[in-house]
């Protein structure tokens, strides 16, 4: 590096050097494939595999589970954030870290022990059996995997701006007589909304891929509790290479704009964060 | 919050109770029923289990695809947390955007995009074969897929106290002469080291356990391409409850040793920040 250039420290060229070589070969490359693969599909035959009646409705399982355990989350991870960030409690610290149990546990182990827990013969599932309510092998099944992947993603974006939250307002809002009911709708709950959103499209996003925890809870009936990244599995068994490049492409699409609306949520969060406005 | 009024002291247990039930039938039920389940016929089947040849050589191909993608993960990360964080160049969002996408695309996708770029019907593929590498359904293709799913993990860390740690301390340090090796181990380095340690258990964390990605790749062949959560997929659908539950539980093992360590980091880490 000459002197007087605006880069002072040294070893620029070999940060970024390693850094693009790499991204290349594990990232770009790959993805460049997709996208050439992709410009050989035709758009008829894309359009026909993406709007075949069994793909449309393993969108439409995929779509309402992800939904339902991300909004299941969303309440939950609120909850759990403000129970460890708001009260002490005995076994508080061990509770904290097991949130990151999903992230730590191989998604077919959770799989396979959600599938054995929720069966007619398992601990839970014989309980709702009695009622007449089935878990595993239907979509209620789905969706207790994918609440499962989804636990830390709420909590983990709450937690950080509950603990910053300054408090003199809640204070000021209780001296004026407010109740704790509404102080915490209309002082903290604002705040953390932000936060709660950005939690909720990342669990969506990654509970619409979400393959392992699922495949084995699902029982995986065509038209009924089969999801889509299942379908491009099967699809990439039979070698149907374009049918599986097509309906993946939906998917990532639909990630994508998933991430760019979180990522809009997100900006407002991180201000908060960072104690702007 | 000073004075608890008896209305907020229900208020606090409820919640408690609600996280406390939540969590405790979501995560720790699982995980006793896999103890449990492995343990059912006793310790002698499940050492029996645990001992097979098969679940063995998946035990030492999930270790060596997880060495290898957390050290690419490593070394990869901490350059491109420099290059992000330490230097003013265009294109630096896009860089970082680019990094991120591995994680926000289904593990499925992440499968299909390197069969695509390695497969039969690949342009490289004729070179490949002449070359006599095997990518997709073999090892190659699983450390690959490994590294892809849990590639930005250890920049990801290290990006945010880099950041907040600017880069004042470096600039005196290269104006007073120190070389890029010098500067990064004794001004850079100390700053990051329980961030990077951090990443490096998520990293190795995720990589042990992917299974969507590496199960496009594989090809299922027992003993030689079967990692340890794609045998217990294996066993499972072939109805072999008690060994696939015994394998489960290496995977159990590991992960509870990984949260263990982590909220050990996060604790000594926190401390040194405060």
């Amino acid at each position: 590096m000459k002197k007087g250039s605006k880069r002072v420290i040294p070893g620029f060229g070999l940060s970024l050097g390693v850094t693009l070589s790499v991204l290349s070969i594990v990232v770009l490359i790959p993805l460049a494939s997709l996208v050439v693969y992709t410009a050989k599909l035709s758009p008829a035959e894309f359009w026909e595999t993406i709007t075949r009646p069994r793909v449309l409705a393993s969108f439409r399982v995929s779509l309402l589970t992800a939904f339902a355990a991300s909004a299941i989350n969303a309440v939950m991870g609120v909850i759990l954030a403000w129970v460890l960030v708001r009260y002490r409690f005995p076994m508080k610290r061990m509770l904290n870290g097991m949130i990151e149990l999903p992230f730590a546990l191989p998604t077919a182990v959770a799989g396979i022990a959600l599938t054995s827990l929720t069966a007619d013969t398992g601990l839970v599932g014989k309980f709702f059996a009695r009622f007449g309510i089935q878990i595993a092998y239907t979509r209620v099944g789905i969706t207790v995997a994918l609440v499962f992947v989804g636990i830390p993603f709420v909590v983990r974006t709450v937690q950080p701006i509950l603990e910053k939250l300054d408090s003199t307002y809640e204070e000021a809002a209780g001296v004026l007589g407010a109740s704790r009911i509404r102080i915490f709708w209309q002082v903290i709950f604002p705040e953390i909304l932000p936060a709660a959103l950005t939690g909720f499209g990342l669990a969506f996003g990654r509970c619409l891929g979400e393959y392992g925890s699922v495949v084995f809870i699902a029982g995986n009936q065509p038209y009924e509790t089969e999801i889509t990244p299942l379908i491009i599995m099967s699809k990439l068994q039979e070698y149907d290479y374009t049918s599986a490049t097509s309906i993946a492409l939906v998917m990532l699409v639909a990630a994508f704009l998933i991430l760019f609306l979180t990522n809009l949520v997100q900006s407002r969060s991180s201000k908060i964060l960072k104690g702007g406005q | 919050m000073h004075e608890e009024t008896v209305g907020s002291k229900i208020v606090k247990w409820v919640l408690i109770g609600v996280s406390v039930l939540f969590l405790v039938v979501m995560l720790l039920l699982p995980l006793a029923t896999v103890i449990s389940e492995a343990l059912r016929d006793g310790w002698k089947t499940y050492q029996a289990a645990v001992t097979d040849k098969y679940t063995v050589k998946a035990v030492l191909l999930t270790l060596e695809a997880t060495a290898i993608a957390v050290g690419v993960n490593t070394v990869f990360g901490v350059f491109a947390a420099l290059a992000v964080t330490k230097y003013q160049f265009r294109g630096k969002k896009v860089l970082t955007t680019l990094i991120d996408v591995p994680v926000t695309i289904s593990p499925i996708i992440a499968g299909l995009i390197f069969l695509l770029t390695f497969g039969r019907q690949s342009v490289i593929y004729p070179l490949l074969h002449d070359l006599g590498i095997h990518v997709v359904f073999a090892v190659p293709g699983i450390v690959l897929a490994t590294i892809f799913v849990t590639f930005p993990f250890v920049s990801r860390e290290l990006i945010p106290v880099l950041e907040s740690q600017g880069t004042d301390e470096e600039e005196a340090a290269a104006l007073m002469g120190a070389n890029a090796w010098t500067i990064f181990r004794k001004v850079t380095f100390p700053h990051i080291k329980w961030a990077l340690l951090y990443g490096v258990v998520l990293c190795a964390a995720r990589a042990m356990g992917e299974f969507g990605a590496v199960s496009v790749l594989s090809g299922h062949l027992r003993g030689r391409t079967n990692t340890l959560p794609l045998h217990v997929e294996i066993l499972f659908n072939e109805f072999q409850y008690v060994p696939a539950f015994a394998a489960s539980s290496i995977l159990v093992l590991m992960a509870i040793v990984i949260l263990v360590i982590r909220s050990l980091i996060e604790h000594r880490g926190g401390k040194r920040d405060s």
